[in-house]
């Protein structure tokens, strides 16, 4: 396409025909305020409906007289555009539009979640606004705080609708909708029903799309406070992978800097008993799920030996094995692919495992009863906070798993508690279910699950480790949507994988798998576009996409620094089979660290 | 129509399962999805096709004409056929004044309130109307289930201002005393019926 001059605030540029005035102008480095406008949610949709008016900027050269123009989606076509982003009657409209959006809103920034981290809030303040002119009626809403993950505040609502594409356009969830019509329009669910009762798979992509406070998780901050201080408990947690390259940024570190030490020291010093680590979990999950793997591929080849077709046979031995780590993608083959419930690895997320272990051998080894030992994990997601409330994670009543955190409230707390991570000396997580190797690392990040799990199962099927560079399957690393390779597994033995990060990628994968039962042998599926490293719990991106490169790297970064790399290298989980377990897949095995899934 | 406070959590009856609506049908409520299903069914749309919601609209109003409302088991089953999710329906169906989540009246009178009919008077019919019939405009009908009243913005011949429509026939010229005559004559039909 041909390229066109412009001249903003008396600066020219040049863009291809088509640019958008914004974009033209973030070229010179001239800033446009915007608000419903988000060049990419996820996946590459970006969210455009021009609704907020906020960029709104004057030119002349598209009518015969100069006009307003909202900034986001006019596109220059011609020469002739001159453009004044900042003119008495650019900045007057935007300071009408912004009174009118705040005349309807709460305003009760001092106690909302989103204090400090909403961008109607930042752009009261960059506007200087004073005083609301209009005084009018205002929506107000029932909060809905149905599910234990995600509440709604629609009171707080701009309509920005970034939400609503987010759930349609990157999830394919469909859950939410815009509701009625004029002043009244919301965005709810069908019908306005409680998100509980809804497909909602908790996700939390909604959450990190909000710009202001209408799309929050539920917090269990309180509780966990309350168990600390609670003589009568032992109170231990255990950490994301992902936590640990995303937390930085909220204490001034380089965005994406592993602070894994000083993430421990912090944990300690709130006052958790012991500091464990998610990721402890993950090497056992790779250590069940390798062995699934293994002999599903085993079932396989048999099944093709005696006769039957590759089709026929996958379709047999309950092929691909999906991974079931993330329980976002799980809600979701819930609700949408139930007759593809079968192929799912049965192993708990690393979440639910730990949570098993720790209130079982963990527990015994205290001596003490699973209901006095409070088991809080911090995790990247929201979705983990429903996970931990199903009622089969909850044996005779007694969860496995108490609170869940998302990486942003752990922030909150520390600094409630007036604890600074970058004044924090490195220390060691604690023993027994705070040792892991690199393979538990990259659980955070799209991609990494299935590579832990290829490394062991190497292994396993030959009898002998990768070595030197042959440990980095770099095939199904990087933040597209959907990967796919081809990898020897063992001499002469090559199996087709397949990595979707994202709902509707995950969607994508999964209709393939309905055609073709033998396209593909092993499928790693997250929820949230880029893996963990995106969870609808960690810190907010504000656009800034390239924050979820450097938190990859810090995860690859980790699991390079590690002394070991193979999840069954690591002795504690070694420990753990010898004490208590026996054997991967052991009865004892599969009544702790397995489960099985069910239509909704 | 005014925000509802209060909707969202706990307002709402909770529905689970997929196919609710197949469960405790009556036969009258069957015959109407069978109706429904062959007014889709006779439209051959591709639910592999984006542009399959261009249908929604025309599906919608055939079921509304056929159930009188469109209550949230016509959504979802509507949904369902169309390959759409329920929350796209909810929002179109929340859009348009036309559709109605609730169940009307047997005899649905429109008011016009477009500018002619309403410079002409035709507030003074609606006042009138919500007073003999105890109802409010684009609310909930009549005890008996015989009325319900719509306010709406021009049914297209202006020249007959103000004008009155129940269940379709047009009334032009009314006065708050025709509006009450006519409500009379259907009511003493029924009585008779």
């Amino acid at each position: 396409m041909s390229d066109v001059t412009v001249k903003i605030n008396g600066k020219q540029v040049s863009v291809p025909s088509g640019s958008t005035i914004l974009e033209a102008a973030q070229k010179l480095n001239i800033n446009i305020p915007t608000l419903c406008y988000c060049k990419d949610l996820g996946c590459g949709v970006s969210n455009k409906p021009a609704s907020c008016r906020i960029c709104l900027v004057e030119a002349t050269g598209i009518r015969p007289r100069p006009i307003l123009v909202p900034a986001c989606a006019t596109p220059i076509t011609n020469d002739r555009v001159e453009v004044w982003t900042n003119s008495q009657r650019a900045l007057n409209a935007r300071r009408t539009v912004l009174e009118l959006m705040l005349s309807d809103h709460p305003k009760d920034c001092l106690t909302c979640p989103k204090n400090q981290d909403c961008e109607l809030q930042m752009l009261a303040s960059e506007f200087g606004i004073r005083d609301i002119e209009f005084k009018g009626e205002t929506n107000k809403f029932d909060i809905d705080d149905s599910s234990e993950a995600i509440m709604r505040d629609l009171s707080k609502c701009i309509m920005c609708r970034r939400c609503e594409t987010v759930c349609n356009k990157v999830q394919t969830v469909g859950t939410l909708t815009g509701v009625g019509r004029g002043f009244s329009a919301k965005v709810g669910t069908a019908s306005m029903i409680p998100l509980a009762d809804t497909s909602c798979t908790f996700c939390g992509q909604c959450v990190n799309a909000c710009p202001v406070g209408a799309i929050t998780g539920i917090s269990y901050v309180k509780k966990v406070w309350n168990a600390i201080n609670d003589p009568t408990k032992t109170v231990v947690v255990s950490t994301a992978p992902a936590v640990r390259v995303a937390v930085g940024q909220e204490f001034g570190f380089e965005p994406g800097t592993p602070i894994t030490g000083k993430l421990v020291a912090g944990l300690r010093a709130l006052g958790f008993d012991k500091v464990f680590d998610t990721n402890f979990a993950a090497d056992l999950t790779i250590m069940e799920e390798g062995n699934e793997l293994v002999g599903r591929v085993k079932d396989l080849l048999a099944a093709v030996k005696a006769g039957k077709s590759l089709k026929d046979a996958s379709i047999a031995t309950k092929m691909p094995i999906l991974t079931s780590c993330c329980p976002g993608w799980i809600n979701f083959i819930e609700h949408n692919f139930p007759d593809l419930l079968d192929i799912p690895s049965s192993c708990k997320s690393p979440q639910q495992m730990f949570g098993a272990i720790a209130k079982s051998y963990y527990a015994e080894k205290l001596g003490i009863a699973p209901k006095d030992l409070i088991v809080v994990s911090v995790m990247p997601c929201q979705a983990k906070k429903y996970e931990a409330a199903r009622p089969e994670f909850a044996p005779n009543g007694v969860r496995d798993i108490d609170y869940v955190v998302t990486t942003r409230e752990l922030c909150k707390m520390l600094r409630e508690a007036g604890i600074n991570l970058a004044n924090m000396n490195d220390e060691k997580y604690d023993s027994p279910l705070g040792e892991s190797t690199g393979a538990a690392d990259i659980f955070g990040v799209t991609g990494g699950v299935l590579e832990a799990a290829l490394r062991s199962v190497y292994f396993m099927l030959n009898g002998k480790n990768l070595e030197g560079d042959a440990i980095n399957f770099r095939s199904v690393r990087g933040l597209d949507g959907v990967k796919e390779a081809k990898i020897e597994v063992a001499p002469g033995l090559s199996v087709s994988v397949a990595v979707a990060s994202g709902l509707g990628n995950a969607r994508k994968v999964l209709e393939m798998v309905r055609e073709d039962r033998s396209r593909f042998q092993a499928i790693e599926i997250m929820a949230c576009p880029g893996g963990c490293i995106n969870g609808g719990g960690q810190p907010y991106l504000h656009g800034h996409r390239d924050l979820l490169d450097k938190r990859m790297a810090g995860l690859y970064l980790e699991d390079a620094n590690k002394p070991l790399r193979l999840s069954h290298q690591n002795p504690d989980i070694k420990k753990l089979y010898d004490e208590y377990l026996g054997t991967p897949g052991s009865e004892k095995a599969h009544h702790l660290l397995h489960t099985h899934y069910h239509q909704k | 129509m005014p925000p509802k406070n209060g909707e969202g959590k706990g307002l709402t009856p909770k529905v689970k399962g997929k196919n609710m609506c197949e469960c405790k049908l009556s036969e009258g409520a069957k015959a109407k999805f069978a109706e429904l299903d062959a007014f889709i069914d006779g439209l051959g749309i591709n639910v592999k096709d984006d542009r399959r919601r261009g249908y929604l609209i025309q599906v919608l109003h055939k079921a509304q004409e056929i159930f009188g409302y469109l209550p949230r088991e016509v959504q979802k089953h509507v949904a369902d056929k169309l390959a759409l999710t329920e929350a796209q329906v909810s929002g179109v169906v929340s859009f348009y004044n036309y559709f109605t989540t609730e169940p009307k009246g047997k005899y649905i009178i429109d008011i016009c309130l477009g500018t002619a009919c309403y410079v002409k008077g035709s507030e003074t019919v609606l006042n009138e109307l919500e007073r003999v019939l105890g109802i409010k405009a684009d609310a909930a009908p009549t005890a008996d289930g015989l009325f319900s009243i719509n306010a709406l913005r021009c049914v297209g011949c202006c020249g007959l201002a103000p004008v009155m429509r129940v269940n379709g026939k047009v009334y032009g010229k009314v006065t708050p005393a025709i509006a009450r005559t006519v409500v009379e004559e259907i009511k003493a039909k029924e009585a008779n019926a």
